[in-house]
């Protein structure tokens, strides 16, 4: 989404049971939703507003490996090919004294790397501000929102009749 | 939320909470004058840490020898107290991630503090295997980097070097979750902040914005974090543990270590979570968040695991009777009843013996008692690491070279001091950041809080729906 230049019209709900009802609700009427916002994780919600499941653990699968064959072939390559030291008596390649290291760098880049995918997919980081739409999203507010860029008159009026049926507390536009 | 909840649940959040109130219970220590208390343990905390800073530039300056560490006792307090340290940075992980992946709900009323405290234990442990090594500067050589030396590598078969990457992971891995677990909170405060605060938690809070997409990826992150921290937690004290197993040192050299390390670690690190928890509740009433079934349940974590550290007690007395050779029972027979007796006993006592008054459901259920056990299981662990380290090294293959160790003030003051710092940074996170998970405690609310289980549920049910 880009910033700047959206007008948004939106209604805040005073509990995540009629947020579901509503977001049901504007499914059925095929309401565009440009986003819904909460306070916590609502269960249930996602399936509603169709969204897929997040492929965020496939991508820490992918690091995982990364993280295990560097951590692994680097230290065969160490101690057989670059600077082969014979410690206690081993072979050069004695891979069990290699697993504790190679299991820690697993776990390093599958947790690094998926942090920093999130971040990076969702648009935050440090000192990033992206606009809300309003102060109580993050405390006890459930908030629907819907794009009326080029939305006409009826539209809008349509989009307000949904928010005044399903039980908004209140509406209201922001352009963000 | 359709999830079905037993009535006979005790409910976790008391006081018939709204999502706002609990906002502004949490926030509100954050956004206050600090109390008389903190300020009071403040300096407290910061004197300690002024006294860690002088030991250490003392040390630095003067050199190890400053120390009373000898030819035969080469670890003495430094490596206890990382032992000790690390001990107590395992049961942040343990409660956000394995009782993450079990479903328990009570973690969410204690899981930041006890993260935060985590990554506080780290820091403090990881001072020591820094400090012992005598020339600080040199310090990044641990590191396999490439070097003008060949390059040459570190030794990668020596579990010391296993225990730089696994403490340096769990370091990462513990900040990295604890952090993405407070943005959305950071982002609770920002939008109640102005001025200059508002800037600030504008800077932490990351540009959250609660979009149900970053809600479900935020949980996917969680989740899959928590699988990774689980077998981390684990093999992180067993690294540990191999930095003694993997030596050739009658009483170091066991099989039973790892898994007697790791439940020692939890043992040690929930008794740390119960002395700042019981102190946290009181000194920011957050008396409804963290209740007695919090405690209780976390009591009960210390029972089992102080019972499981009491049976790897006496499996290693009898494993060293029953195997027949004579310098493992030596070394045993030294641990009892050696010129160290004194910590043995002080060990006994305070992890197996005492933890004992927690079969008593009263006992499990009161502060005081809780708070003190939760000293003496601090003490009893800081024995135990002592009894096998020096009490195992004084007595070596030769009686020429037995010796006897006793820490010098620098030793003291280091330890002393690493409480300083631990209490600094664990006081200015209660001031900055909420101490117990907003977003969490919200979602549970409906399944755990007060009008809706437990015995005062029905009553306040029926209150509820009327009002709509």
């Amino acid at each position: 989404m880009k910033q700047g230049a959206n007008e948004v019209l939106f209604g805040l709900y005073d509990d995540e049971e009629i947020l579901l009802k509503a977001v049901k609700q504007a499914k059925a009427d095929h309401l565009d939703i440009m986003d819904v916002y909460t306070p916590f994780p609502v269960h249930g919600l996602d399936p509603i507003l169709g969204l897929s499941e997040s492929r965020l653990h496939v991508a820490g699968f992918i690091y995982g490996a990364i993280g295990c064959l560097f951590g692994f072939l680097f230290m065969t390559w160490v101690f057989t090919r670059d600077w082969p030291i014979i410690f206690g008596g081993k072979p050069y390649f004695s891979a069990p004294a290699f697993i504790p290291i190679t299991f820690e760098l697993t776990v390093l880049f599958a947790a690094v790397g998926m942090v920093v995918t999130f971040y990076v997919i969702c648009g935050m980081g440090p000192g990033t501000i992206n606009p809300t739409l309003d102060d109580r999203i993050t405390d006890d507010k459930f908030c629907i929102a819907f794009n009326t860029n080029d939305a006409s008159q009826d539209a809008i009026n349509k989009l307000k009749g949904f928010f005044s049926a399903t039980g908004a507390s209140e509406v209201n536009t922001k352009t963000i | 939320m359709s999830a079905t909840v037993s009535t006979i649940r005790q409910p976790l959040i008391e006081g018939g909470k709204t999502y706002h109130q609990i906002t502004e219970d949490i926030c509100t220590p954050t956004e206050r004058t600090p109390s008389t208390a903190w300020v009071i343990a403040f300096l407290f905390a910061v004197t300690g840490l002024a006294v860690y800073v002088f030991c250490l530039a003392w040390t630095i300056w003067n050199g190890i020898g400053t120390w009373d560490l000898n030819r035969t006792i080469g670890w003495g307090w430094d490596i206890t107290n990382f032992v000790w340290w690390v001990g107590i940075g395992h049961a942040g992980t343990l409660i956000s991630a394995i009782l993450l992946l079990f479903r328990q709900k009570w973690r969410t009323g204690v899981n930041r503090a006890a993260e935060a405290m985590t990554i506080f234990a780290v820091i403090c442990a990881g001072q020591f295997p820094l400090i012992h090594m005598g020339r600080l500067w040199l310090a990044f050589f641990i590191f396999p980097y490439p070097n003008t030396r060949g390059p040459l590598w570190v030794n990668f078969n020596s579990p010391l070097l296993w225990d730089v990457f696994a403490i340096s992971t769990y370091f990462t891995v513990s900040l990295l979750f604890w952090y993405t677990g407070l943005v959305p909170d950071f982002a609770t405060i920002r939008d109640r902040a102005k001025g200059i605060r508002r800037k600030l938690y504008d800077f932490l809070a990351f540009g959250w914005t609660g979009s149900a997409k970053h809600w479900q990826r935020w949980e996917s992150l969680s989740l899959v974090l928590a699988g990774l921290a689980t077998p981390l937690v684990l093999s992180v004290h067993t690294i540990v543990s191999f930095d003694f197993a993997t030596s050739v040192i009658p009483g170091w050299h066991t099989t039973i270590f790892p898994p007697y390390f790791v439940a020692g670690a939890i043992f040690s690190g929930f008794a740390m979570v119960q002395t700042l928890m019981l102190l946290t509740r009181k000194v920011l009433n957050l008396k409804e968040y963290i209740t007695l079934e919090h405690i209780e349940s976390m009591n009960k974590v210390i029972l089992a695991t102080g019972t499981i550290v009491g049976v790897a007690y006496l499996t290693e007395l009898f494993i060293a009777w029953y195997s027949g050779y004579i310098y493992e029972q030596y070394a045993f027979y030294n641990r009892v009843l050696g010129p160290y007796w004194w910590s043995y006993v002080g060990m006994m006592a305070c992890n197996v013996i005492s933890p004992q008054v927690f079969w008593v459901k009263k006992w499990r259920r009161s502060i005081f008692v809780t708070f003190f056990m939760s000293i003496f299981v601090n003490i009893g662990m800081w024995f135990e690491r002592f009894v096998i380290i020096a009490t195992t090294l004084a007595r070596d293959y030769l009686p020429s070279s037995w010796s006897y160790y006793t820490p010098t003030w620098v030793e003291i003051g280091l330890f002393i001091g690493t409480l300083g710092l631990f209490f600094t940074l664990y006081l200015i996170f209660s001031r900055v950041a909420p101490v117990i998970a907003i977003a969490e405690v919200k979602s549970i609310l409906k399944s755990s809080g007060d009008q809706y289980t437990g015995p005062n549920a029905a009553h306040h049910h029926a209150a509820h729906s009327e009002a709509h």
